[in-house]
């Protein structure tokens, strides 16, 4: 007999972990699915042992995320880490991956706390050993307390990129050059948007004090750099890029790159749920009701899965979507209080978002390859070149696109190249990014062998 | 490519083997992470044109951190915790998942 819940939630990130203690303390059956072996989503992703030198590096918003995972451990849940969700039906049953051993769940609601995936950044050469993503290599230092042991040069853009910086600085590692790729003519759509990043004073001295600190350890920022290449035979050995008008060089074994995040959607869209274009994040979102509530009954998303919104935002939003979870399956004892809170928060954040947004949207340059054999699927190897020409031989989509090349068809089934791979058919098609419709992942979400499926506990359930 | 800061406290370890090289790193920490520590900047080679890849995103995104664990391929090295003893060998070519 599979488990029956009232709510399932999938993702223990700062939004699933807060909807499911607000949902729990309403009186629901609550359990929660998450890939991770423990709580904290990649935000607040938790080392099995932290050392005190890891967490002064990190500073204090980890540290209180930590306490929200305390709360979270300490509440009545059915919690089940380490599991990796493969199907979601539309009448709620789950099918999971547990140790290797497939289970399902059956929930009378489902709320997909899935979070964000750093955006792609499809510049030549990134695709060699010794590139990784801003984000890959601060998980390493949450989990392990890894730094660059050579100076390591960052490239992009977004608060997260300077964060790290500044937790490298902490950690006393050494930083070669930020390559600052975001068109300072964004200051113009961000400017009528100042007003509400300002109000969000907390935020901004954060920030402050990152530059600050960079500046006073004279860490060199290069800004308006655009043409990036990551060179190397076998492996990255160096950074080119164009600035102030020249091509410049800086040896480097580690690039890492960041041009924000964007909703991890694959399970919103692979149910089908509606979604709408944001073209300020670029990306796709799920569309819901003021309580995260989907247009299909019985699923709601919450947190950077529902638009990007911060770590901050996902808890007030967590909160609602436990509220809308729980008055869908007719309950009534809700926590006034604690929405109207909710609601203030995020109409505060919403007027720091939408500056940031705009302020750090990423060059076009480093979202769409401009060079034909640079490549846009990792997985199957496929070129910029090769989706160009797909789109002018009539693919209008990713899945489309999937025929000519094979791209998408790789284990990641889309999940980072189809950024890539639809603004190139958008182009070259000369659409706008919005017609290029979103790509419909489908179950299996991740690989599961079918030894897996013939263990007892998934035989049981299928007899 | 990265080093780990010193800690005073204790921590448990385990030791694993990465191309057949043994290598020790505290409890709890992933595949991908015991290739980082070995100096191993390469996981794989990939089956369509054999270029090198390494660990890209760390949370299960790219899947380009794909290695043989305990003999087993397309393991997702990021996403799997080290045990005592694990094997964790370069895979080269071939890629066929969920068969
Ligand atoms: S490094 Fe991307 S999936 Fe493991």
């Amino acid at each position: 007999m599979s488990a029956q819940w009232d709510l399932a939630v999938i993702g223990a990130g700062p939004a699933g972990m807060t909807a499911a203690m607000t949902a729990a303390r309403l009186g629901l059956k609550v359990g929660l699915l998450d890939e991770q072996p423990r709580p904290g989503g990649q935000i607040y992703r938790n080392p099995a042992q932290p050392t005190p030198e890891v967490l002064e590096a990190l500073g204090e918003d980890y540290a209180h995320g930590m306490k929200l995972i305390e709360r979270f451990r300490a509440a009545d849940i059915d919690y089940r880490p380490g599991a990796t969700v493969w199907d979601v039906t539309a009448d709620g049953e789950i099918a999971f991956l547990r140790d290797g051993v497939a289970g399902e769940i059956r929930a009378r609601h489902v709320l997909l706390a899935t979070g964000a995936i750093e955006r792609p950044v499809p510049v030549p050469g990134w695709t060699l050993p010794g590139a990784m993503t801003v984000g890959a290599a601060q998980i390493l230092l949450k989990t392990g307390g890894y730094v660059p042991d050579h100076p390591a040069v960052l490239v992009g853009g977004g608060p997260l990129l300077y964060l790290v910086a500044w937790q490298y600085l902490k950690a006393g590692a050494q930083i070669g050059a930020i390559l600052e790729t975001v068109p300072r003519s964004n200051l113009w759509s961000a400017l009528p948007h100042a007003p509400g990043m300002l109000r969000q004073g907390r935020l901004l001295a954060k920030g402050r004090r990152w530059l600050r600190d960079l500046r006073a350890a004279r860490v060199r920022r290069i800004r308006g750099v655009t043409d990036v290449r990551i060179e190397g035979d076998g492996a990255a050995e160096a950074v080119s890029f164009q600035a102030r008008g020249r091509r410049q060089t800086i040896q480097t074994p580690l690039v890492l790159l960041h041009e924000g995040v964007i909703p991890n959607t694959h399970v919103s869209l692979a149910l089908g749920l509606e979604h709408g274009w944001n073209d300020v994040q670029q990306w796709w979102q799920p569309r819901l009701d003021e309580w995260g509530r989907a247009d299909k009954t019985g699923f709601s998303v919450a947190g950077d899965g529902a638009g990007i919104w911060g770590a901050e935002a996902a808890e007030h939003l967590g909160l609602l979507a436990a509220h809308g979870a729980a008055m869908a399956l007719g309950g009534d004892s809700l926590d006034q209080t604690g929405v109207a809170e909710a609601r203030t928060a995020l109409n505060a954040a919403a007027g720091a978002r939408a500056f940031l947004d705009r302020f750090y949207r990423p060059a076009r340059s480093q979202r769409v390859p401009a060079a034909d054999d640079t490549i846009a699927c990792r997985c199957e190897e496929v070129t910029a070149g090769q989706v160009r020409h797909a789109a002018r031989l009539g693919a209008l989509g990713l899945t489309q696109a999937k025929a000519y090349t094979r791209c998408g068809m790789g284990p990641c089934q889309g999940r980072l190249c189809a950024p890539t791979v639809s603004a190139l058919i958008a182009e070259t098609r000369g659409l706008d990014d919005a017609d290029v419709p979103a790509y419909r992942p489908r179950p299996p979400f991740k690989p599961v062998t079918l030894g897996a499926l013939a263990a007892p506990a998934f035989r049981a359930k299928a007899g | 490519m990265f080093r780990r800061l010193e800690t005073a406290g204790r921590v448990e370890t385990v030791t694993v083997s990465v191309g057949g090289k043994p290598v020790t790193l505290p409890r709890g920490e992933t595949a991908a992470a015991a290739l980082v520590a070995a100096g191993e900047a390469v996981g794989r080679t990939t089956p369509v044109t054999g270029a090198p890849r390494g660990p890209y995103c760390m949370m299960g995104v790219c899947f380009d951190c794909l290695v043989m664990i305990d003999g087993a391929p397309n393991r997702q090295a990021c996403m799997i915790e080290i045990r005592e003893g694990m094997r964790i060998d370069r895979q080269d070519g071939a890629r066929r998942l969920g068969g």
